[in-house]
């Protein structure tokens, strides 16, 4: 099984890179581009029988700082 | 007096620290990251700079979740003195001994070039060689040195005089100019500048050798 988790910086922290990437593209001429957050994707290969529980604990324990971001997971 | 100086795959500054140490007369044993126990004895842990695993995921997490870092923190817990710089620092936001965290420089930039710090406090282990309100020049040397705190942990390092080291001249972002923070029982100092880059004259400078000889103060009472 596979699973899917999604990591954002959370609403109200500061996504620096995310600005530099919405500048970028009004300077290729995209207008309209009010705002860019850049998070990341973690693919999972997991165990058959792995629980969404057993995840989120990787998600709090590793994979996400949950003091400025936050996860959501696909479980597939 | 010991140190102990702990090695992560990717760390670059761990000699440097352990030659910061030896400046101040401190006996110094390198610990590899693998490790599960500490050297027995030892008076302080230094966590030094560096791209601990390549900063993969987020800077210093996963050093953070390494062997040695459960004995480190286990230590801490107990009372014993830690330090970490630049990497280090990264480390011990993430093992939870410091609170925040460092995000990317809001410039975006790495930033390397020498640093005036001002000495927000000189009650603690490893400032009570300088004065309040000292002005030092340390280099930095990093791209995630941006402290982020929200408005009450600001407040709450503040009130709890936690701060040690502020930028003059904020470099990267970091919330309220902050280079360094004190853990609550002020025994844990993590900040981005490097002081073992300035600890002797052959460095240009050697306002950083205060860190290292507060500490001799203060285990000399011990």
């Amino acid at each position: 099984m596979k699973a899917r988790v999604h990591i954002m910086l959370k609403n109200g922290v500061l996504d620096p890179q995310g600005e530099a990437v919405r500048h970028a593209l009004g300077t290729l001429g995209f207008n309209g581009v009010n705002g860019v957050r850049q998070g990341k994707v973690i693919e999972l290969d997991l165990a058959d029988g792995t629980t969404e529980a057993s995840v989120k604990d990787m998600c709090e324990k590793l994979l996400a700082n949950t003091v400025i971001e936050s996860y959501t997971i696909e479980l597939a | 007096m010991k140190a102990a100086v702990i090695v992560f795959p990717g760390s670059n500054c761990d000699r440097d620290l352990a030659e910061g140490f030896r400046q101040a007369g401190f006996e110094v044993s390198m610990v590899w990251h693998k490790d599960t126990d500490l050297p027995k004895g030892v008076d302080v842990i230094g966590i030094p700079g560096g791209f601990s695993f390549g900063d993969y995921l987020r800077c210093g997490a996963i050093a953070a979740q390494s062997p040695i870092c459960r004995a480190v923190v286990n230590y801490a817990h107990k009372g014993g003195h830690v330090l970490g710089f630049c990497n280090g620092f990264q480390v011990l936001c993430e093992t939870g001994l410091l609170p925040g965290v460092l995000m990317r420089n809001a410039g975006l930039k790495f930033v390397c070039r020498q640093q005036t710090l001002r000495v927000e406090t000189a009650d603690s282990p490893f400032t009570n060689a300088y004065s309040k309100g000292d002005k030092i020049m340390v280099p930095i040397a990093h791209h995630d040195g941006n402290f982020s705190a929200d408005a009450d942990l600001l407040s709450r390092l503040r009130g709890e005089d936690r701060v040690a080291f502020s930028y003059v001249g904020n470099p990267n972002g970091s919330t309220g100019d902050i280079a360094g923070i004190l853990s609550e029982n002020r025994r844990v100092l993590g900040m981005m500048p490097h002081p073992e880059r300035a600890s002797e004259p052959a460095h240009g400078g050697t306002d950083g050798q205060g860190v290292f000889k507060s500490l001799t103060e203060v285990l000399a009472l011990a």
